[in-house]
């Protein structure tokens, strides 16, 4: 409450006209720093942005004609937008869990006061460094249909499974995701662990009869913003994971890892404006509703964790 | 006598089981360690091989029926940690009598450095901007700033093929490059870590006399290494990384970087896979040691933990 009125005061508080000059010149100078950054995301997204929600709501290019929802009806019956939607999602749905959960569960470890606590720090990073395409034949190797897992299987009185063109080649996508995914994740969970107040769990400790329970709920209390965010990030990076699919197995992979970006390449390929336009307007509309999401949830804990 | 020998029993038990607590806490450690290391070290040790015994160990995973099915061959692949002989043939082979990779590695170079460079330079100006500015507008501008950036390549992508056509530089490495240098990414950081300058070393500078530019260069940006080391650290891995842009922006296969051209190795070129994905990862690697703790620094401030 106190804020606000504040804030009323300061709003009241006029400049003179030659003040009013003087701070209308200097956002001007401020503005024009922010001018070729501007001016580069105008041309290259928002503009052209504009042009494909255009695109969207005509038959094509040349003719120009309106065509109302027409192409969005068309992708959402679009076999191929179907699987690749439905993969991505359930991809999403697995992944997303498990890269929070045991990410955290890395960070808690690190932060216990184990010997060469730094060391596996860097160790747990280091997958985010390594490019992908530098590992993806080692990946090959492991789970190919001679490769070495299926050795293991075979000792083991099992059948080769021929891992990357079958149902189970979500698997194969699940390792390297979680692989690439999980040390950056438990970086932020180290700096969201390294904020709780020492006094807090000291008091913690003492006050509470189970130690262990306390300490957990007090932990995931203070974490529930970073939390938050790492299910963000975790989520867009598993709508990234065409990048993997792509190196792993190629334009054309087994159908249980098509992805959406897959489907964009045949577009593009075959130059089909209509579909491009109407599933990026889909895919950004969802989104835009799930980060919306996120970010009211984000409010709602985040402040109340402030105060 | 004997409560002392009581106390002391008590003491040891105590220290045992801390002990053991920690020693099982790190042997968990070292088991993701060792699997986390697993790949990278593999690539690494094999890349040692030469070409016949690649050949040898993994030739199989390319064994094929003449119809292109799958076939079994009697043995499994045995991955290998250490090269029987210790070869340094195959990578001569590469870096001086294989002009195809190296130019592939060239292409990675001349897309990733000038990229990190301008993303740099036109970030650093427009989030100074961003920081100086107040009002809806901004706010708003920044808003879309950030929507951007959470978009998966599969929306972003459209427009900036659009764009790319209406310039006519489509299969040119402007393609890759404007996009790049114009993405809103590193605007979203240095802002973040902007906004922590104190407002009255600013305003003592302003009342000095040093202009907006001055002030920019004098206070801001050394106030900001750590962050723009941080940021180029981002850059980098993501634009050395790439592989969804060159897939759509540049048909002509010439033009691609090494991440894609390390995905279509195919059986006759397996025995120098290894030692061209090492050469590959080198500078990143390179990258992370030196500057780990400014990479980590850097995942921090995307959290938000330390903003």
């Amino acid at each position: 409450m106190k804020n606000k009125e504040n804030k009323k005061k300061v709003k009241k508080y006029k400049l003179s006209a030659y003040g009013r000059k003087m701070a209308r010149k200097e956002r001007r100078k401020d503005s024009l720093f922010l001018m070729p950054s501007f001016f580069g995301v105008s041309v290259f997204y928002i503009v052209p942005f504009f042009v494909v929600i255009v695109y969207a709501f005509e038959d094509n290019p040349i003719t120009k004609n309106y065509v109302g929802i027409t192409n969005f009806v068309n992708i959402l019956q679009n076999e191929a937008f179907k699987l690749a939607a439905s993969n991505t999602f359930k991809f999403s749905l697995v992944a997303v869990p498990l890269a929070v959960i045991i990410s955290l569960l890395m960070a808690i470890l690190l932060d216990q006061s184990i010997p060469l606590a730094s060391q596996f720090r860097t160790v747990f990073l280091s997958p985010m460094m390594v490019p992908v395409a530098s590992v993806i034949l080692v990946f090959r190797v492991l789970f190919d249909y001679n490769g070495a897992f299926n050795g293991i299987i075979r000792f083991f009185g099992g059948s080769n499974i021929d891992w990357l063109k079958s149902d189970y080649a979500p698997l194969v996508v699940l390792a390297l995701f979680l692989w690439k995914n999980l040390g950056y994740n438990m970086i932020l969970f180290l700096a969201g662990l390294g904020t709780i107040p020492k006094e807090m769990m000291e008091v913690a400790y003492l006050d509470s009869s189970n130690a262990f329970k306390l300490f957990f709920i007090i932990k995931i209390r203070y974490l529930s913003p970073t939390i938050l965010f790492v299910t963000i990030m975790s989520l867009i990076n598993s709508f990234k994971i065409f990048r993997e699919v792509y190196l792993l197995s190629g334009n054309y992979p087994h159908g249980s890892v098509y992805t959406l970006q897959h489907f964009m390449n045949n577009m593009f390929t075959s130059l089909d404006y209509q579909k491009l336009s109407s599933a990026a307007i889909i895919m950004c509309f969802v989104m835009v509703i799930i980060i919306g999401i996120l970010y009211i949830l984000e409010n709602r804990f985040g402040k109340d964790m402030e105060g | 006598m004997k409560e002392k020998r009581r106390e002391l029993f008590l003491r040891i038990k105590k220290r045992l089981k801390k002990y053991t607590r920690t020693i099982i806490l790190f042997a968990i450690a070292l088991s993701f360690a060792i699997i986390f290391l697993l790949p990278t070290v593999l690539t690494i040790t094999n890349s040692f091989m030469n070409e016949t015994e690649i050949n040898a160990n993994y030739g199989k995973i390319f064994a094929t029926t003449e119809k292109g099915g799958k076939v079994f061959v009697s043995d499994m692949v045995h991955i290998k940690f250490i090269p029987n002989k210790v070869s340094l043939e195959q990578f001569s082979t590469v870096l001086f009598k294989s002009p195809d990779y190296l130019f592939k590695f060239w292409n990675s170079v001349i897309y990733t450095v000038p990229i990190m460079l301008f993303q740099l330079v036109i970030a650093l100006l427009a989030s100074y901007g961003f920081m100086r500015l107040k009002g809806r507008l901004k706010e708003m501008l920044f808003f879309i700033y950030i929507i951007i950036c959470l978009m998966p390549y599969q929306v972003t992508l459209v427009p900036n093929f659009l764009v790319s056509k209406w310039l006519n530089i489509l299969d040119t490495r402007w393609a890759i490059w404007l996009p790049g240098m114009f993405s809103p990414f590193a605007v979203y950081l240095l802002t973040k870590y902007m906004k922590r300058i104190p407002k009255s070393i600013i305003e003592a500078a302003k009342v000095d006399g040093a202009g907006e530019w001055k002030i920019f260069i004098k206070i801001c940006l050394p106030l900001c290494k750590g962050a723009i080391y941080s940021v180029a650290i981002l850059i980098f891995i993501d634009f050395w990384n790439m592989v969804e842009q060159p897939l759509i922006l540049l048909a002509d296969e010439y033009l691609h970087p090494l991440s894609i051209f390390l995905s279509k190795i195919n059986a006759g070129e397996i025995g120098l896979a290894f030692a061209v994905a090492c050469i590959y990862m080198i500078p990143s690697l390179l990258i992370f040691l030196y500057g780990e703790d400014y990479l980590v620094e850097g995942i921090s401030y995307q959290g938000g933990v330390k903003g």
